[in-house]
């Protein structure tokens, strides 16, 4: 019988599937679905901590509107009882999905200030969450901001969540980072204890029609995965990380390259939202089946087995364009 | 027995705080002032704060205050303690179940916040005109003068009616008390059940009709009985003073406040006294105080029950001595003998033999006119004169039939120890919030006593507000505003104001002025204008400024520099220790915004913190100088009428306008919104003809008038400014044509609505269109020149092109321009539209709500003239009977055509053809109506001069020969609600008027009530927890007559289909209804996205799109054209832009998530039905077949 648990963050998660933050926990059943499907872990959406503030300063906005300027209506809409701003409504989701699941459940943070960061994720603990998972991901458009600077403020970020919480952290990252390597190190230096590559963003995209910039997230194929993939695997051993693969997971395949490149757990989120949950026990029955077929006995036995220290050809990773391509193929006997 | 506590709260929270929890059915309707009252209780019972028996009152909006009234007598019928709310023309539509629940003994309290009612002209301000009109319906009524009085009569009021059996009518000073915010005692539960006897609450519960013991009421009597019936009721009535004053007397004892039917102050000994009612007693009793003080013999007697009348108690209220009385009436009754309460008091002491006394009777305070100490005063003068005035004015100047008193304004009996404040804001800067709750700290965190007052200017964008406060150690008597040369305190939050106010006014020597201006301390004195600089060195002020703006743009409050300019005053004004007066405020800010998110706390608390390092004393130079001054109130060429009346008005120094500069009959001329200049824009569009492909779409949208386009003989040129600009016309009709488009910057609101619907972009550089906006100031005179030259080149010949297109009709001049509706006004770009298309010939019946205060609330109109001298009529009748009022209309035209072209027929002898011409002309396009104009021109040189009856009756109805164009407009309110009775009639009646609905889904002049065209899921005042039923299909109910053309139109998602849709309403020979969607402030949308909104609306489905014209019935073609496409994105993609459905979600998210669905299945319902209709085929109808 093949072991399929795998240890991500500290923790013994029955399978490297993991559901990575996006809508499909936004409401419990989902949650609850995804548990039930065979998950290994549960990432929560995103709480943004400029979403939060955003909403607030707008229904503030909007309430304020017109008030008290014209003597038949001085106000415009009702003094409602309350509203569920800031924080709470996702912390309290967090909790009840924590309570209706069996598997761990990581919260995800996007945070905007200092404050922000730390207090959030505090709540998150407090609230349940197994781990934290940083969704760091800050898109610098300031000419007069320098990597190391940009870098500096995300290492101290880590440090100061670190401090804040006991339980496991996570830093997903973009790729876009000079030396991802060394930024990678200080995370660990820093108290992180694992790394999810990478984030899926919000491309703009050009309506021709109106001339406009129209934002939209776009799923994500297989072919996604090579660039996570490629990083993975040279980073595999080289950091006191935990590694998580995130974007093109869609197949048993695509999970065992995953485990091969070095990545404790293969997230997934743009496969069951196309095809459904039932997409998990299909890829679990599959990657079940090919380790059997191919004489594996547990996951682990596979990770990093593929990594850039554990092939022959290191060099194969570092190759960086078309045409280092190219003179490969023609050195080929 | 529960400790009281003191809270300070307005006078209609006082009232509406005892009648929730002493009632168990409230059924209300808004309207202003009184609106107030109801909302609390749907709040309070939306939260389920539970009556003084533990259950939740049932809070009902009803259809109408008529609606209301029914309710309310249905309800207490069945033995419900039941109360309402009302006001002015509200009150008048009770008046008929007035009667029966009185004349049926039914204990019940109407609390009201009396108001004038519409005469001459509406007025949503405070006087007792309306209760006056219900002093004879039999119900008991009881006066308040203050926001305690509210309070305490209140209680006695749901009191004593249980025991006399008798409803009450209860009222206090609409937009005085109603909305003075003051420091009271408030009543506990028990209070309330110490006072409430539930042997009685049984009897009347009793008395309620149950099968279960039937019996009958509401019988019809005939002559043997009726009289007889109607005599029983008399002792009931005759037991009421002493049950009043026992209960008063219970009171007492309960409170320590001792109340009398009749509260005599001043003089044991008086010989002058004057009688009241309602608040301007305290101003009386105030000046009874000073002036007994310095020796005078005289009194005030204030009347709290007055009815029923008790003429004996009244006269044993009297000292002995009195010689002379003057009686104060809030009311006007033309042609009476006296107003109501000098007649009662002249009846009182002539059925008690006190013929003695010598009775003068005053009218004052119409319409929250002021009524101050040193008017009081000038009445008690009065009676010293051998030959006093038998009936006078005060407060106004009469000089037409001179029954006014002089009034020494010079007088004031403000106590020295009392702070009085003025603070003149901008509606959008948040001040009059930050007053009310500084009034509340004072209030409640001080020993202070502490009174707020706000007062607001008439228009919806770029308000002026003043807030006027009153604090200290003894009790404040003082319901008026607080008068030039007394503040201690006087704040302008919005530095352009000083070039057009007088603030600086207020200020008593050696006070202090607060000033919030974009200059730094070393700047701001040049930039004074000399008045004020003036100003400031003669009352030796103590002068401070502040840039608040730049605090407030530091700190991300955006335009709202409240709490910094409340920072500033409570630094500088001292009234607590600096750090105890931060600590307040920042908790009254938590308490404001707390559930509004932390994000919005900490904005204001770092607003707080930052902000007394910018707030600076500025030294004062010892002379004016510069070359700023105010700027004159209107223009110098403005008429006269506009200088005389308006221009006073305009500056808000509408008192010192004299009775002879008001038109006697409320006829004002039209056009005169042109002479304000309000110059409310911080930025303008700008227009880039090298972009432009002069597609008239910005003109299209502009909801203020303010962007047009023309096409001119290039010859005009000549003459132009420089900086003028002009591209070659590329209208097929005007080839070689000039062309421009033009802002009028000093009346732009800067919404930029026309940058939104601008297709024109770079192709360098798309963020750039062919409008963009700028700052204002920087382009003012420029523009403004360039205005002037644009406004007076020569506009397009009518009958030289079609209206059909949107860039043809925006060459039609607007004959509505610069109303003061909301910047992005979704409701005024299709008034305008029809102003343009048919505003030269059309007739307008407009529905009282936002359309109507924008449309014709003085200080001036935007219904404009052309250079014709013609332009809309418009008028407005009331909220309810719009429709009728526009049938009326039509009625009298169809009439009196109908009679000119007998006449014509008549004289058809020495008129020959041109009778024949004049008759049989169908005038169905602009070519034609020209020419019947020409026709009329000559028919009227004919008969010009004639002598014979039937030429000068065919003269003086010349005009109408030429077709006229009747619309109605009006809310959702009004069209949905109140007025649908009447606009359902008027629409089966089948005459040719043109119902305009300008649909915002919201009560939006009284302040975002639901109506019955609130959506599902949407939250509204009186639909808290998001309107759980469907919008009602006005249009579907319409279509079901078949000879009713309706569309439903959406400027922003079809302009092209707006357009005809209103041609072919108007050429609809027979009753034609639209529905325009408006985006509204009251949605809780970015105004600038508006369109966009509108757009969303139809695509989600929320709005379809559609004509359906009776007329293609007998081409054989179905009537129904759908004009939109099936529903293409969710509804949640439109919904959830608006504030309106997203609180729902923030608040309750199962219920928005519940409410939604069920929403999206109206739309997919609504789509089949309308699909399946316009589907449907349509057979050629038989000849002779009816259709």
């Amino acid at each position: 019988m093949t072991n399929l648990t795998t240890q991500y963050l500290g923790l013994t998660l029955k399978n490297p599937i993991v559901a990575s933050a996006s809508p499909l926990t936004k409401k419990l059943e989902s949650a609850i679905k995804l548990d039930e499907a065979g998950v290994g872990a549960i990432v929560m959406y995103s709480l943004f901590e400029e979403q939060i503030i955003h909403d607030s300063l707008e229904l503030d906005h909007y309430l304020t509107r017109g008030t008290d300027s014209f003597a038949e209506a001085l106000t415009y809409f009702p003094d409602m009882n309350n509203f569920t701003m800031g924080p709470k409504k996702y912390l309290d989701h967090l909790s009840a999905i924590k309570k209706a699941v069996s598997v761990p459940v990581i919260g995800s943070l996007n945070g905007v200030s200092k404050g922000g960061w730390t207090r959030y994720a505090r709540y998150m603990q407090e609230s349940g969450a197994d781990a934290i998972e940083l969704n760091l991901y800050y898109l610098s458009t300031d000419p007069d901001l320098g990597s190391a600077e940009l870098e500096e403020t995300y290492i101290n970020l880590v440090s100061d969540v670190r401090s804040s919480i006991s339980i496991p952290l996570a830093v997903k990252l973009s790729p876009f980072a000079t030396s991802l390597p060394n930024l990678v190190k200080r995370f660990a230096g820093a108290g992180a204890n694992g790394l999810v590559l990478f984030n899926r963003f919000y491309q703009p995209d050009f309506d021709l029609d109106n001339l406009e910039v129209v934002n939209n997230l776009s799923l994500s194929n297989s072919g996604d995965m090579r660039l996570p993939l490629r990083w993975i695997s040279i980073l595999y051993g080289k950091v006191d990380m935990d590694l998580a693969l995130s974007s093109g997971v869609h197949t048993a395949t695509d999970v065992i390259k995953a485990m091969m490149a070095g990545a404790k757990v293969a997230m997934m989120a743009s496969e069951l939202l196309k095809n459904g949950y039932a997409r998990v026990a299909d890829i679990l029955s599959t990657l079940q089946s090919w380790m059997e077929d191919h004489e594996y006995h547990s996951i682990e036995q596979m990770q990093g087995s593929m990594s850039q220290k554990s092939i022959k050809e290191p060099a194969a990773f570092e190759r960086a364009n078309y045409m280092e391509e190219l003179a490969s193929f023609h050195d080929l006997p | 027995m529960a400790k009281r506590s003191l809270i300070t709260i307005d006078g209609n929270e006082a009232a509406a705080s005892v009648a929730y929890r002493v009632s168990e059915v409230i059924a209300i309707y808004p309207i202003t002032p009184s609106s107030t009252m109801g909302e609390l209780s749907d709040e309070w019972a939306s939260k389920g704060k539970p009556n003084i028996w533990g259950t939740t009152p049932h809070v009902i909006e009803m259809e109408s205050e008529g609606g209301a009234a029914g309710a309310v007598h249905g309800a207490l019928q069945t033995g419900a303690l039941t109360t309402t709310f009302t006001a002015s023309q509200g009150l008048l539509l009770m008046i008929p179940n007035m009667y029966k629940i009185a004349g049926e003994l039914t204990s019940a309290v109407f609390h009201i916040a009396a108001r004038s009612l519409a005469a001459q002209g509406l007025s949503i301000y405070g006087d007792h005109q309306d209760v006056m009109a219900a002093r004879q319906t039999g119900f008991a009524m009881l006066s308040s003068g203050s926001v305690q009085e509210a309070h305490d009569m209140a209680l006695i009021a749901h009191a004593a009616t249980l025991r006399a059996r008798l409803p009450f009518l209860h009222f206090f000073d609409g937009f005085r008390t109603s909305h003075e915010i003051a420091k009271i005692e408030q009543l506990t539960d028990d209070d309330l059940r110490s006072m409430i006897d539930m042997s009685l609450v049984m009897e009347h519960r009793a008395r309620g009709l149950s099968p279960d013991h039937p019996f009958i009421r509401g019988t019809a009597q005939n002559p043997d009985v009726y009289f007889q019936g109607r005599e029983t009721v008399n002792k009931y009535y005759e037991l009421v003073p002493e049950i009043v004053q026992a209960e008063m007397d219970k009171f007492a004892k309960l409170t320590g406040r001792q109340y009398h039917l009749f509260d005599y102050v001043g003089h044991p000994e008086a010989e002058r006294i004057a009688i009241i009612l309602g608040s301007g007693g305290e101003a009386l009793e105030a000046a009874v105080e000073d002036l007994v003080e310095r020796g005078e013999k005289v009194g005030v007697v204030r009347v709290r029950l007055y009815r029923p009348f008790d003429n004996e108690l009244f006269v044993k209220s009297l000292p002995k001595s009195v010689k002379k009385i003057a009686v104060l009436d809030r009311t006007k009754e033309p042609g009476s003998a006296g107003e109501p309460l000098y007649l009662d008091i002249v009846n009182a002491l002539f059925e008690t033999g006190r013929t003695e006394i010598n009775v003068i009777g005053g009218r004052y305070g119409l319409s929250s006119k002021e009524f101050t100490p040193a008017m009081a005063k000038a009445v008690l003068d009065e009676l010293k004169k051998p030959e006093p005035k038998k009936h006078f004015t005060v407060g106004i100047i009469d000089d037409v039939t001179f029954t006014s008193l002089d009034v020494d304004s010079s007088y004031s009996v403000e106590y020295p120890e009392t702070v009085r404040c003025v603070f003149i804001g901008l509606g959008a800067d948040g001040t009059v919030g930050a007053n009310k709750n500084s009034i509340k700290i004072i209030g409640e965190e001080t020993e202070n006593y502490a009174q707020g007052f706000f007062y607001y200017d008439s228009k919806k964008a770029g308000t002026l507000t003043a807030s006027h406060l009153r604090f200290g150690p003894r009790p404040i008597k003082a319901p008026y505003l607080i008068s030039p040369n007394t503040a201690n305190f006087v704040a302008c939050h919005q530095f352009s104001f000083l070039e057009r106010y007088d603030i600086v006014k207020y200020a008593q020597p050696g006070g202090i002025f607060l000033l919030n201006s974009i200059f730094g301390p070393n700047e701001v004195w040049d930039n004074l204008p000399v008045e004020v600089q003036r100003a400031i060195i003669e009352k030796k002020l103590k002068f401070y400024n502040i840039n608040a703006y730049e605090v407030a743009e530091l700190t991300g409050m955006g335009s709202r520099v409240n709490t910094i300019m409340q920072t500033c005053f409570f630094a500088i004004s001292g009234v607590l220790p600096r750090d105890l007066a931060i600590a307040e405020i920042k908790k009254s800010i938590q308490k404001t915004y707390g559930k509004r998110g932390e994000a919005v706390v900490q904005k204001n608390f770092e607003a707080v913190d930052q902000t007394l390092a910018y707030l600076k004393e500025i030294k004062v130079p010892e002379k004016a100088s510069g070359e700023l001054t105010m700027r004159p109130r209107v223009p110098d060429a403005a008429p006269e009428f506009v200088k005389r009346t308006l221009a006073p008005i305009i500056a808000l120094e509408g008192e010192e306008v004299p009775v002879s500069a008001m038109p006697a009959d409320g006829t004002f001329p039209s056009g005169t919104t042109q002479w304000e200049k309000r110059n409310i824009a911080l930025e303008i569009p700008v227009w880039e003809p090298d972009l432009c492909i002069q597609c008239g779409k910005c003109v299209f949208v502009c909801p203020h008038a303010v962007i047009r386009h023309k096409v001119y003989d290039k010859a005009a040129l000549e003459n132009a400014p420089a900086t003028f600009k002009h591209m070659d016309s590329k209208f097929k009709e005007f080839p070689g044509m000039a062309y421009t488009i033009q802002v009028a910057p000093e009346d732009c609101t800067g919404c930029t609505l026309c940058v939104e619907a601008c297709p024109a972009k770079d192709k360098t550089q798309v963020g750039r269109k062919a409008i963009n906006m700028a700052p204002q100031p920087a382009l003012r005179e420029t523009e403004a020149a360039n205005w002037d030259y644009f406004y007076k080149l020569p506009e397009a010949d009518r009958t030289s092109f079609s209206f059909g297109t949107v860039k043809n009709s925006q060459l039609l001049q607007p004959l509505f321009e610069f109303s003061g509706a909301c910047a992005g006004c979704g409701e005024t770009p299709y008034i305008k539209l029809v102003s343009q298309l048919f505003g030269d010939r059309a007739i307008i019946a407009n529905a009282t709500g936002c359309t109507s205060i924008y449309g014709g609330n003085l200080p001036t109109t935007p219904w404009a003239v052309n250079k014709e001298g013609r332009g809309p009529a418009w008028s407005n009748s009331l909220f309810e009977d719009n429709a009728e009022f526009g049938l009326g209309m039509r009625l009298t035209l169809d009439k009196q055509t109908e009679y000119a072209h007998f006449l014509l027929k008549e004289l058809s002898g020495e008129l020959g053809t041109l009778a024949e011409d004049l008759v049989k002309s169908d005038q169905s396009n602009e070519t034609e109506i020209k020419q019947q104009r020409d026709r009329v021109e000559a028919l009227k040189k004919t008969l010009e001069g004639k002598k014979d009856p039937k030429s000068k009756d065919l003269l003086s109805l010349a005009d109408l020969l030429v077709k006229k164009s009747v619309w109605i407009m009006g809310g959702d309110g009004w069209a949905y609600d109140i007025g649908y009775g009447g606009l359902d009639h008027v629409l089966a009646a089948g005459r040719n008027v043109n119902v305009l609905v300008l649909d915002t889904e919201v009560y939006s002049n009284t302040g975002g009530q639901a109506s019955k065209s609130t959506p599902r899921a949407a939250v509204a005042k009186f639909a808290m927890s998001g309107k759980g039923i469907s919008k009602k299909d006005l249009g579907l109910i319409a279509m079901s007559y078949g000879y009713v053309y309706v569309a439903r139109i959406a400027m922003g998602s079809s302009d092209q289909q707006t357009l005809k849709a209103i041609i072919e309403a108007e050429a609809y020979n027979g009753p034609s209804l639209i529905i325009a969607y408006s985006h509204c402030i009251a949605h809780g949308i970015d105004m600038a996205k508006g369109l966009e909104q509108q757009k969303l609306a139809v695509q989600a489905g929320h709005w379809p799109l559609y004509r359906y014209n009776p007329d293609l019935v007998a081409l054989g073609q179905n009537p129904l054209s759908l004009d939109s496409k099936a529903p293409s994105i969710p509804l949640e993609q439109y919904v959830y832009n608006e504030t309106r459905y997203r609180m729902l979600v923030q608040s309750d998210e199962a219920r928005a998530e519940m409410l939604l669905k069920e929403a999206q299945g109206d739309v997919k319902r609504h789509w089949e039905y309308y699909s399946q209709m316009a589907a449907m085929h349509y057979d050629k109808p038989a000849e002779g077949e009816n259709i």
